[in-house]
């Protein structure tokens, strides 16, 4: 059996499905983050995979844009968990509605 | 020397400036010779300016000097500048000149006043004003000078603000005037958008080539503005008001100058009134004929010696009107000279009088004066013999003019405005002697009670009576309670006597009761007792208790005698205050029959009409004691002769209203120096009489048999009483027709009620729909905000969503 790109673009879907589905239900902020990471990295091997069935390097370069977008991302969003988790010890992503509108 | 025309303005401008500054520092007199030096000076420069023009060649007399560019907007500019032609330097030489004697003669009418450098910034800053109106060189400066009048005339009106009548009139004459300025503006921008120019240069040069329409249109706009500023009909009601100001100010402002303004303007603008249609200067005519009927008329009935010339000065202006609607644009600037001298004489003199009659206004409180203020008297002859159109005085040279012109106007229209002018001529004639009657001559009466003071008198003789009989009243209800106490103790004064009565029987008994015998044996007793002393003591006791009963009864007896006199006292002091109060009783009822008395004299003799008699005294005898104070205080003043700092302007101006009518006698062209003179500014449109010689020796023979006419009849009814005034002085001239009430109750009405409806529009529909989409936004939106609940995880369900709904669609639409 041979393991094609569509395995790939497969598990990027399950990958990418976990992490939403994650995000929705969860509601301890760093579980959340750890969503998110799961999603951009399905998106990454979506990249991957299409560059390589379609010979294309600007799917890998642009791998890269997504993980320096990512990594500065986690920077900012764990300094506002660290932030909110020091001032609400036991605090979920629901107690945090200051843009109630 | 024409150059030297910036300084005409220049000059009391800088008065104004320093005024603003240094004037309370100034003080008086300082301030005020200082306004009338600047104003001076202004008169002098316009001398020299006047010898400059007049050495040149009647063809070059325009001269323009451009002082600096004052709105430059793209093609539209305006530039401060003055126009030096024979029509201004006219107007120039008598505002500068009139206007300098009336700084002088304020300087002794102001005197004493809190305000008085005040009074003379705001006269040097009007006199500014009136030059840059007369001088400007286009008609955006002879509209600043416009308003700057205006705003004079507002602030000299209300000048003793602290009194609301006064602001009041303030208002009024600038709001009124606000009106006719519309005209104006409306006029200026017409005349912009057909010539492209606002400068008198231009218009008055490229009028002829107009659109008649646009002429006319222009003609009755500056009309509008004209008949504001000249307060003509229907604009007129704000010029009697402006009299609240300070005499000096109605002689300048609202006499000589700037109400000539409006006249001023029209015959400026002569070509621009040629061009438009024929019947547009007929309107002009018809305004200035009626305003002068219906002011004469109504200036018949005044009896304040300032509302008369007010009036008066309305009706002469709609002689000028009048003129100038028939082409007669010499005979109005010549009866607007003349008239500045003799009016501004007038009022003067009136200030005059005035000022020695502790200000008061009303000539039914005059009459006699001229013993009193003999110059005053005699330069105020001067000038009602100039207005009433006697020759040679110098009114009846120009108005004579003016009802030749009107005459000359071909057709029954012209002899119809001819008569409406002679009639007003005779009516002029009538009031004016009326004026002069009434203050000068007749019966001195300002020491005696009118007829509302005699009424006064009367109420308070009655209260004085209903006070004393109430008084006597009291005392007889006084007198009466002293019976009650006198009464009251003689019962208890006879209850006394019962008793002391009793006790003396019982005492009387008590000592009868002492037997004879045992008296002689205590006196033996006594008598053998000897030289023993304890018997003797004791003989001696005994014999006093004996005696005591007797010594007793004695006491009882005279007290009873005294408890009778007391009851006698009483009964004769009851008499005597039933006396008092028969005596009271007496002279209270006198004291109501007197009030009775009073009550049916007063209703027998209290003037009820507020008429002053002229010819008999009013009969105050009667009540002489209760006269109102202001009565006793005009008793005891005696008018004087005003200062020479006031009669010195009254001389020279009388020697105007005598010799003005010299410049321009009709006897040959020779003669005629003011219409060779104005002819470069009328480019041909005056019209020339064309009357024979006879002709018109005729019209001013009829015209001065007019004023003759009116002067008999002021003299039949004010002077020997022969024909009843009552008729004369009706209710409906002394308000003016009426129309001053109906224009209040039309504003207070529904004017008022149609500006609250615009206010109601204003608020409910316009601001309604502006805060109606401000509401709609704010209720959207307080839907909308639900949405933003704050929670991450709907956000990002939200995101989901819109994800999947986009999958959809990509994967529906898409081909394979």
């Amino acid at each position: 059996m041979q393991v094609t790109d569509t395995w790939y673009v497969v598990l990027a879907a399950v990958l990418f499905t976990m992490g939403a589905i994650g995000l929705l239900v969860r509601r301890n902020p760093l579980i959340m983050f750890m969503c998110v990471e799961l999603m951009l990295n399905a998106v990454n091997l979506t990249f991957v995979a299409f560059a390589h069935d379609l010979n294309d390097l600007g799917g890998q370069a642009a791998v890269f844009f997504v993980m320096v977008v990512a990594a500065a991302e986690v920077v900012v969003g764990l300094a506002i968990v660290v932030a909110v988790l020091r001032r609400q010890p036991a605090a979920t992503a629901d107690d945090i509605s200051l843009l109630k509108g | 020397m024409v150059e030297l025309v910036w300084l005409i303005p220049a000059l009391p401008l800088a008065g104004f400036v320093v005024l603003v500054v240094a004037g309370r520092r100034l003080g008086e007199p300082a301030a005020g010779w200082l306004a009338t030096l600047a104003v001076s000076g202004s008169f002098v420069a316009a001398l020299i300016t006047f010898a400059g023009l007049a050495s040149r060649p009647a063809v070059e007399r325009f001269y323009i000097q451009t002082l600096f560019e004052w709105i430059p907007v793209g093609n539209f500019s305006v530039d401060v500048g003055f126009l030096v032609d024979p029509l201004s330097m006219t107007m120039t030489l008598f505002v500068t000149g009139i206007a300098a004697l009336i700084h002088l003669y304020s300087i002794g009418y102001m005197h004493g006043d809190a305000d008085f450098s005040r009074f003379f910034v705001y006269l040097n800053l009007f006199v500014f004003s009136m030059l840059m109106l007369v001088l400007g060189d286009n008609l955006l400066l002879t509209f600043l000078g416009w308003e700057g009048v205006g705003a004079c005339s507002y602030l000299l009106i209300s000048f003793w603000f602290t009194n609301p009548a006064n602001a009041s009139a303030g208002k009024k004459a600038f709001v009124t005037n606000r009106v006719g300025d519309f005209g104006f503006m409306l006029a200026m921008f017409l005349l912009w958008t057909t010539i492209g120019s606002i400068r008198y240069a231009d218009v008055l040069t490229t009028a002829s080539s107009m659109a008649a329409v646009t002429a006319t249109a222009v003609t009755l706009l500056l009309l509008v503005g004209a008949a504001g500023k000249s307060a003509q009909l229907p604009l007129f009601v704000w010029l009697p008001d402006a009299m609240a100001g300070p005499t000096p100010v109605s002689a300048l402002i609202h006499a000589a100058t700037m109400v000539t303004a409006g006249v001023y303007l029209l015959v400026r603008m002569n070509p621009v009134i040629a061009a438009s249609y024929d019947w547009a200067p007929y309107v002009i005519a018809w305004v200035g004929a009626l305003t002068a009927l219906f002011a004469a008329t109504a200036a018949v009935a005044q009896n304040d010696i300032k509302k008369v010339l007010a009036y008066s000065t309305i009706s002469q202006l709609g002689y000028l009107f009048l003129a100038v609607g028939v082409g007669g644009y010499v005979p109005a600037i010549f009866h607007m000279v003349t008239h500045a001298f003799f009016k501004a004489l007038l009022f003067l003199g009136s200030g005059s009088v005035i000022h020695g009659m502790h200000h008061e206004q009303d000539m039914r409180r005059y009459g006699g004066l001229y013993k009193l203020l003999p110059v005053t008297a005699a330069t105020f002859i001067v000038g009602w013999l100039a207005i009433a159109g006697v020759p040679p005085f110098a009114g009846f040279w120009s108005k004579d003019e003016i009802l030749a012109v009107a005459w000359n106007l071909p057709g029954a229209q012209g002899k119809v405005l001819w008569a409406i002018g002679l009639v007003t001529a005779i009516l002029t004639a009538f009031y004016m002697s009326r004026q002069v009657f009434m203050t000068f001559f007749g019966r001195y009466r300002f020491g005696e009670p009118d007829a509302e003071e005699i009424a006064a008198g009367w109420d308070a003789k009655l209260a004085a009576a209903e006070a004393a009989a109430s008084e006597a009243d009291g005392s007889v209800e006084a007198a009466r309670a002293e019976v009650e106490t006198a009464l009251a103790s003689r019962s208890e004064t006879e209850a006394a006597l019962v008793a002391a009565r009793a006790a003396s029987d019982e005492a009387a008994a008590a000592a009868a009761a002492v037997p004879a015998t045992e008296l002689e044996a205590a006196q033996a007793a006594l008598d053998a007792a000897g030289d023993d002393r304890k018997a003797k003591k004791e003989a001696q006791n005994r014999l006093k208790e004996l005696e005591k009963p007797v010594k007793d009864a004695d006491k009882a007896a005279k007290a009873a005698t005294k408890a009778a006199e007391a009851v006698d006292k009483v009964t004769v002091s009851i008499g005597e205050a039933e006396a008092r109060v028969e005596e009271l009783v007496g002279a209270a009822a006198s004291a109501r029959s007197l009030v009775e008395q009073v009550r049916a004299e007063a209703r027998a003799k209290k003037p009820t009409s507020s008429l002053v008699p002229l010819f008999s005294v009013a009969d105050s005898s009667d009540v002489e004691d209760f006269l109102p104070a202001e009565v006793e205080h005009r008793r005891h003043h005696t008018p004087h002769e005003s200062p020479a700092l006031m009669t010195v302007p009254l001389l020279v101006l009388s020697i105007g209203a005598i010799g003005a009518g010299a410049l321009n006698l009709p006897f040959a062209s020779s003669t005629k120096f003011l219409e060779h003179w104005l002819e470069p500014s009328l480019f041909g449109h005056e019209v020339h009489l064309g009357l024979s010689g006879p002709h018109k020796v005729l019209l001013a023979v009829v015209a001065v048999l007019g004023g003759l006419i009116g002067i008999l009849a002021a003299a039949q009814t004010y002077l020997r009483g022969a024909i009843r005034r009552e008729g004369i002085e009706a209710p409906i001239l002394a308000k003016a027709w009426g129309i001053d009430g109906a224009y209040a109750a039309v504003a207070g009405g529904p004017g008022t009620q149609g500006f609250e409806a615009v206010a109601a529009f204003d608020r409910r529909v316009v601001d309604g729909s502006v805060m109606g989409i401000g509401r709609l936004v704010a209720m959207v939106s307080a839907l909308v905000r639900r949405a933003q609940t704050g929670l991450v995880r709907s956000y990002a369900l939200g995101v989901t969503f819109g994800v999947v709904l986009l999958l959809v669609l990509f994967l529906t639409k898409a081909t394979y």
